[in-house]
């Protein structure tokens, strides 16, 4: 019952029920296939695309404008287009899918972490440590994400200077977004770990003596996670919806280093102009990417429900 | 009934001293609420003025029905929650105002069994691991071959097998579950054991096997128990000693068989009539009216005095205080001490020897 | 014939491990104006036996065979419309936790004038005269009063007082009540008992009294079911199956529970726990905890035999030797 080698912890998840439900509901079998492509495709970006899009010695601006391979007109060797500087619409998108991602997992990473911290010393000391904690919570909410992103956004370009804003860039928006986005997890864990902390296993540890941090750490914390992640999977879709905002207003990636949201923002210029491949399939990344995220984070909720079940 | 003497170890001192124990509650609003939209600042006596001493290797029982504050007295000399007055002495150390595991070197010697066992087992842990747990804190092995060599042992004293350290608690019973607890508790070699409802969750027959560890146990061990339960016949079963508690209040402590053969607070009474008889003698009784007030208004004077045949207005105006009769019994009913109560104070020696001569 | 027959009662747990059976193979008849008590520790099927019977089981528990006669009349197989025409009317029913039968918006008044009138042909003031009534009837103080609060001003004992009006005020034959004394006080309990019993008998309602408490069943029950994993071990009249218990589960049960007495120096105890429903030994069912245990109950599971006044699920009673 209790196997510890890998082997043995591989076959229990495969007996699982978490495992058993996944398999069970079809919409999220397809869209874990979708977000494993996804996924693959970004990380092996350098490997698999066809193009190098940055490498401007190898840009030909006769192949400008071309559209996807299956129309007239168009050159097989860019399958879906290229921009108005010849750059390979899908090598872009699939270089813009890394560093949207990236942002993405760093700032939901950021934001868990910080949000996980402040919920459980917050929930456990309680007293003024946690109503400062949860004032600052509340400010934070009662803002639109976006703004507090554009904000702290704002004020990180104010600090540093001109000439380290487009290296800085990806740094300055994982910033942003975590630091708007722990709340949730931090109200979260709080709530958990006042649940956590009444119940008789606690109890039991501190009679036998356990120091609070070590009650916080090990008993606690692997108790109030569960819902983190669920949190987390579907802040992913949000995160990566906020880079894309930030990013499509301007204030996000450069157009020399494009995420997603940048390749939208430029494209977005020629839509009009007969050249829709340049926005479309970015566009349709982004929203397949999201999509499958949030399916996944419903599913995860639904599936670690026990009242659910 | 002078001649018998009760308190077999009488001349050494109690294991666990209890004075004027006192636990308030502030049911109030929040401050800024009570500000702005006023209001009294009330307050439940959860524990009003307790006085406890459990002789070594003996165990006191405190029994009351919900509400009455025996929880809260286990929470109070564990240290999980600080006294509002009054002081608990164990081995002669004051621990009233030290909380949970402080100081360790006397925590050490007292631990706690809980009610759920569903909840009182951390399900993230292997159960060595929980077992093993206040080893790690006292630092009570040198090695981890040695902890686990103690783990296996304490696993087998409980009654289960030393490959169950390797599981986690969901795949216990709840039988099985409470021996795990038993053994984490008994783990540092402790001599004071609070439990509380210990087998309140468990079905009958698994009651019957923990019940009967704990007694084994007692024995084995030296141990000294202070066990709280709702469940009178359960009480019965395991008690040199039991306590009454009604609204917070001791209203009366009696050694066991004494309790039963001869009970002399009204509230007792009571609550030794509500007991099923398996005998079926009892099939056509009528039940005595009421419940127990709320605690946040109790009554005047007596607490009980509403729910009280045997009432009175020095009832309603004083509250009783316990006092000490023949036989080491104790109640607090100013009807006892008139000699208003229904039975002579005097015991009939007889009924109660025999009864604790089965003992 | 009986006002209810259960008959070979099956009650299963479809799971991707295949389907559990909660409830297997159970009968039992219960006569006009009796009290039958259905005991047996957790997961023995007792209360999954009650739902059957008043059609409340929780998806995805579903009735796998048998019959449930009400008069005579099936109605395991009933529409769920059908079937809440019969509650309240011919079956009520009782729970352990008051607050859950209460709906909280609403005064307990209206919660008796609206079971009253769904089920009885009767005006609005005749209703409420009624529901007073039975406010009175049930040993709540100042009913006039009472009719117009609602349910969480009412103590835990006088909720399960209105629970035990509500399921009785459009006079049903049959009530189902499942552990309704468990959430209360010890005190209370005696009174809860007291009235649930009165009331039945002045209306000549039968009852069945499911419990894990033999206290309770011992001052309420006419005749006891005793059930283990899912299965009837014994039923028989109240004094036979407590004191002379023919099955040995219910004998170390009896045993096992602590008496007010001399104490003993170690109570009785019926070894290891009850199995879980994916694990019940084949033949008896009872096999690994029987003190009495021989080769065959390994291997056949034992029928329900008459044994003296009752019946019990033993090969000890089915002329198998050892």
């Amino acid at each position: 019952m209790s196997d510890t080698s890998f082997a043995g912890r591989l076959r229990s998840f495969a007996d699982s029920d978490l495992f058993y439900s996944f398999r069970r509901s079809k919409t999220t079998v397809i869209a874990a296939a979708a977000l494993a492509l996804l996924f693959f495709g970004a990380i092996f970006a350098p490997v698999i695309a066809p193009f190098d899009p940055f490498d401007i010695a190898h840009l030909n601006l006769l192949d400008s404008e071309l559209p996807p391979a299956w129309m007239e007109g168009s050159n097989s060797a860019y399958w879906l287009g290229t921009d108005t500087q010849a750059r390979d619409v899908l090598s872009s998108i699939l270089y813009g899918l890394r560093i949207s991602l990236f942002v993405g997992f760093a700032s939901v990473i950021l934001a868990a972490v910080l949000g996980v911290f402040l919920g459980l010393v917050g929930g456990f000391v309680g007293g003024i440590v946690d109503a400062v904690i949860m004032r600052v919570a509340d400010v934070l909410l009662s803002f639109p994400a976006i703004l507090v992103a554009l904000l702290i956004n704002g004020v990180m370009r104010g600090i540093l200077p001109a000439n380290q804003h487009e290296s800085a860039a990806i740094l300055v928006l994982v910033l942003a977004i975590g630091l708007t986005n722990w709340v949730q997890y931090a109200r979260t864990v709080r709530g958990s770990t006042l649940v956590e902390r009444q119940r008789e296993y606690v109890q039991a540890a501190r009679t036998i003596g356990v120091g609070r941090l070590r009650i916080m750490l090990t008993h606690i914390l692997p108790n109030v996670l569960g819902p983190v992640l669920v949190i987390a999977t579907i802040n992913l879709g949000m995160a990566v919806l906020t880079e894309a905002t930030l990013s499509f207003l301007g204030v996000g990636m450069p157009a020399t280093q494009p995420s997603l949201g940048t390749l939208i923002r430029v494209g977005n210029e020629y839509l009009f102009s007969g050249i829709w491949w340049v926005v479309i399939f970015p566009s349709a990344t982004l929203a397949v990417l999201v999509l499958a995220v949030n399916l996944i984070g419903d599913w995860l909720r639904d599936a670690l429900n026990p009242k659910l079940r | 009934m002078n001649a018998a003497p009760i308190k077999l170890k009488s001349r050494e001192a109690p294991l666990l001293q209890v004075k004027g124990l006192k636990k308030h509650f502030a049911m109030s609003k929040p401050f800024l609420n009570r500000l702005l939209e006023g209001g009294e600042q009330q307050t439940v006596k959860a524990v009003d003025g307790l006085d406890l001493d459990i002789p070594r290797g003996q165990t006191l029982s405190l029994v009351g029905e919900s509400g009455c504050g025996k929880s809260t007295v286990a929470r109070l000399i564990m240290g999980l929650s600080s006294p509002s007055g009054g002081s608990i002495l164990f081995d002669g150390a004051d621990i009233s105002r030290a909380p949970a595991g402080q100081p360790a070197d006397i925590r050490r010697r007292m631990q706690m069994i809980f009610q759920d066992p569903y909840a009182s087992l951390n399900p993230r842990w292997r159960v060595a691991d929980i077992i093993a747990e206040p080893l790690r804190t006292y630092g009570m092995c040198a090695s981890r071959q040695e902890q686990r060599r103690e783990v296996d042992r304490l696993l087998e004293f409980v009654g289960l097998n030393a490959k169950d350290g390797d599981k986690f608690p969901h795949e216990f019973s709840g039988g099985q579950r409470q021996r795990i607890s038993i053994a984490r508790a008994i783990s540092t070699k402790p001599e004071f054991l609070v439990c509380d409802e210990p087998t309140s969750a468990l079905d009958v027959s698994v009651q019957a096997q923990i019940l009967n560890l704990m007694r084994e146990m007692q024995r084995e061990l030296g141990l000294t128990y202070l066990f709280i339960s709702h469940d009178l016949a359960v009480v019965n079963f395991m008690s040199d000693w039991i306590g009454v508690m009604y609204l917070g209040r001791l209203v009366e402590v009696s050694p066991a068989a004494e309790l039963f053969a001869n009970p002399q607070h009204p509230y007792t009474r009571l609550l030794l009539d509500t007991i099923p008889d398996l005998e079926m003698s009892k099939r056509d009784r009528q039940p005595a009216a009421g419940e127990v007030p709320n605690p946040i208004n109790p009554p005047p004077g007596c607490h009980f005095r509403p729910r009280c045949a045997l009432a009175n207005e020095r009832c309603r105006r004083e509250a009783p205080v316990l006092r000490v009769y023949d036989g080491g019994v104790s109640a607090s009913c100013h009807a006892v001490e008139e000699g208003r109560a229904n039975e002579p104070i005097t015991v009939q020696a007889s009924a109660a020897q025999s009864l604790r001569a089965a003992v | 014939m009986a006002l209810l027959e259960v008959e070979n009662l099956k009650v299963e747990f479809p799971t991707r491990k295949g389907v559990l059976t909660a409830v297997d193979n159970v009968s039992f008849n219960v006569e006009q104006g009796e009290i039958l008590g259905v005991v047996g520790e957790s997961g023995a099927g007792k209360s999954m036996t009650g739902a059957a019977v008043i059609g409340l089981l929780e998806p995805p528990g579903r009735i796998g065979g048998g019959q449930i006669r009400l008069d005579g009349k099936r109605i395991d197989n009933l529409s769920p419309d059908e079937m809440r025409k019969i509650r309240g009317r011919h079956i009520g029913a009782i729970f352990q936790d008051p607050l859950t039968s209460l709906n909280p918006l609403f005064t307990v008044g209206e919660q008796l004038v609206e079971t009253i009138r769904t089920h009885l042909p009767m005006s609005a003031a005749d209703a409420k005269k009624r529901a007073i009534g039975w406010l009175a009837e049930v040993g709540i103080p100042a009913p006039d009063r009472r009719f117009d609060q609602y349910p969480h001003q009412f103590s835990g004992g006088m909720r399960q007082r209105v629970v035990i009006a509500l399921a009785l005020c459009a006079e049903p034959r049959l009530i189902i009540a499942d552990e309704p004394t468990t959430a209360l006080d010890v005190s209370v309990q005696a009174q809860i008992i007291a009235l649930l019993k009165r009331v039945c008998r002045e209306r000549n309602a039968a009852a069945i009294l499911v419990t894990h408490d033999m206290g309770v069943i011992a001052e309420t029950a006419d005749r006891v079911a005793v059930m283990y994993a899912g299965r009837l071990a014994e039923i028989g009249p109240v004094a036979h199956v407590l004191q002379k218990p023919s099955h040995p589960y219910t004998a170390g049960l009896m045993g096992s529970i602590p008496r007010v007495g001399p104490r003993p120096k170690r109570l009785i105890q019926i070894e290891g726990s009850m199995p879980r429903l994916t694990d019940i030994p084949s033949g008896c069912a009872f096999n690994p905890r029987c003190p009495k245990v021989f080769a065959e109950c390994h291997r056949i599971r034992p029928e329900l035999r008459p044994v003296a006044d009752g019946a019990a699920a033993c090969l000890l009673y089915e002329g198998v030797t050892q």
